[in-house]
């Protein structure tokens, strides 16, 4: 284990050359509280160590006190590039532990958002990374086309980043043909605009040097470690959840899951390339088989009432009054529910003993468990290296927190 | 056919004395296994071809302050060959001990250390078991139910 070899290590007289430096966490490249501490030799990292800082904010704590419905903002705040793939994911989740499913108009509103949330994380992925080895210009491209991202967020939502859209059941209502024929504009669009960031990185001689055999983690490796996500596929594992274990009707969809071979850093950048591709493919047949009815479940027990009928109705007051403020009853029993999200698999594993809070909440985030590679991926590597390996691994804080 | 149930029936005939219950809920299957015999059946899960549970998803637990054993440390396993997933429980006192698991699958270390921060749980062999999330100096595991969420 790489952590046992910290003593080994500590600056003593017999290893004068070694130089203890800490990265972070005000590092801009350590994306958020992230500390790494670093044992160089030279410029060669000896071991690194990463600290995940005192962000904690006790989100499975809370969950045990907080009926279903009231955890869904929660999951907004913790990956804050993609809380539509979070909300999505919990709603599945507190779904089949109900054993409901939402009607297929539903089920293709939640794939909108879960793509979406893909493409958005994975352009300010794009942008960051690029940006922490000195591309500047990606920064400003990426970062123009995810605004024109968050309109459509904002537009189908109310909010661009505590969105809180889905609901046990469904979703908070159902998008506008307006709004879909915007989004069918990205969507045509946007496969361009990948292509000329491709243009500007791919074949670019420094970005080839900084990131090309740099942070290699075998495929065994990765597997061992819990890797899931791009950076998985970036060591030629085929696994993607949407494929593996669909959800949503994700197998009724045609698309390719890409996959690297050389597991390094640069390959983990093609595979992100490659899937906003096919997210906007998915996004498209989405768009052009969408089919008419509800979005949500019809129980009355479960989900709130449209607003006019609240507006209206004794009866539908009630139900609005009992669930927002009793919230409902789930039977007892334990689900692990997993999705892909943009930084690979997040898994919501819930102990219910009945009654309306979970007895026991677990987020098993792809975040924390990508970034646990990070200390075998930077030994033997440049100092320098160690910004493309956390920008690689795609770490955002908020989910590695708990 | 539930998921995981094929391994529990052989986990059955290969460690009869190993496996204190199972359970299923909404075709998800896990057996109860006891603390002292966790290695050897999690080794037996992953090397054997026929169960090839060759990824560690997570390691958590559930706190039961009412029952004999109250930490139940929850193992998610998957096998990327067979497509299946296991989930183990693994009942244990106050503070443990378990077996740690960082020998078979390394993304044990930090799922553990995790899991060690939270409940206070110790796992035997861990390399470097401490807190991961909470400062050093903390002395309380949150997510044990005698923590309150508010202390006025």
């Amino acid at each position: 284990m790489a952590q046992s070899k910290i003593e080994t290590f500590e600056y003593s007289a017999d290893h004068p050359e070694i130089l203890t430096v800490n990265m972070g966490p005000s590092h801009p490249a350590t994306h958020g509280v992230l500390r790494v501490v670093l044992k160089l030799d030279g410029e060669t990292v000896v071991q690194a160590v990463p600290h995940l800082g005192y962000l904690h904010r006790g989100m499975e704590k809370i969950a045990e006190n907080r009926t279903y419905l009231q955890f869904i903002p929660y999951t907004d705040r913790m990956d804050y590039l993609s809380p539509l793939a979070a909300n999505v994911g919990f709603c599945l989740a507190v779904e089949e532990l109900l054993g409901i499913r939402v009607p297929p108009r539903g089920e293709f509103l939640r794939i909108l958002c879960a793509e979406l949330a893909r493409i958005g994380s994975h352009l300010v992925w794009l942008g960051t990374h690029a940006l922490d080895l000195g591309a500047a210009t990606m920064f400003f491209h990426t970062f123009k086309d995810r605004e024109w991202h968050y309109d459509l967020v904002e537009d189908l939502t109310g909010a661009r980043l505590t969105t809180s859209f889905t609901r046990v059941g469904g979703a908070a209502h159902d998008a506008t043909p307006d709004w879909l024929s915007r989004l069918d504009e990205f969507v045509r669009a946007f496969p361009a605009r990948v292509d000329e960031y491709e243009s500007l990185l791919t074949k670019n001689t420094i970005w080839v040097d900084r990131t090309q055999n740099v942070g290699v983690i075998s495929a065994k490796d990765a597997i061992a470690q819990g890797l899931t996500g791009p950076r998985l596929r970036s060591t030629g594992v085929a696994y993607d959840v949407r494929k593996a274990r669909p959800y949503l009707g994700y197998e009724k969809f045609e698309f390719d899951v890409p996959v690297g071979s050389a597991g390094d850093v640069y390959d983990s950048y093609l595979v992100r390339m490659e899937e906003m591709r096919q997210s906007t493919r998915i996004l498209r047949q989405a768009i052009d088989n969408m089919p008419d009815g509800p979005v949500n479940v019809d129980d009355p027990k479960i989900f709130l009432p449209a607003k006019k009928k609240v507006l209206t109705s004794m009866e539908e007051l009630i139900h609005q009054f009992m669930i927002v403020t009793e919230g409902f009853e789930c039977p007892a029993g334990e689900v692990y529910h997993a999705t892909e999200v943009p930084k690979g698999e997040l898994g919501f594993y819930i102990v219910s003993t009945g009654g309306k809070c979970p007895y026991r909440l677990r987020i098993r985030s792809s975040a924390f468990n990508n970034l646990s590679a990070l200390a075998r991926m930077s030994e033997g590597e440049l100092v320098a290296d160690v910004v493309a390996i956390i920008g690689s691994l795609d770490p955002v804080m908020g989910e590695v927190d708990r | 056919m539930a998921e995981g149930s094929e391994a529990i029936g052989r986990m059955r005939a290969s460690f009869p004395d190993a496996v204190l219950g199972e359970g299923e809920f909404r075709g998800q299957c896990w057996a109860v296994v006891k603390a002292e015999r966790l290695l050897e059946v999690a080794k037996w899960l992953r090397d054997d071809p026929a169960n090839a549970y060759d990824v560690l998803l997570d390691v958590t637990a559930v706190h039961w302050p009412e029952e004999p054993l109250p930490m139940h440390v929850v193992i998610h396993l998957h096998s990327r060959e067979r497509n299946d997933r296991l989930r183990l429980k693994v009942p244990t006192g106050d503070t443990g001990p378990v077996p740690s698991l960082t020998g078979l699958w390394s993304s044990a270390d930090w799922n553990e250390r995790e899991c060690f921060d939270m409940f206070g749980i110790v796992f035997e062999g861990h390399p470097d078991l401490r807190r991961i999330l909470m400062p050093d100096d903390y002395t309380e595991f949150p997510l044990r139910k005698e923590l309150p969420l508010f202390r006025g």
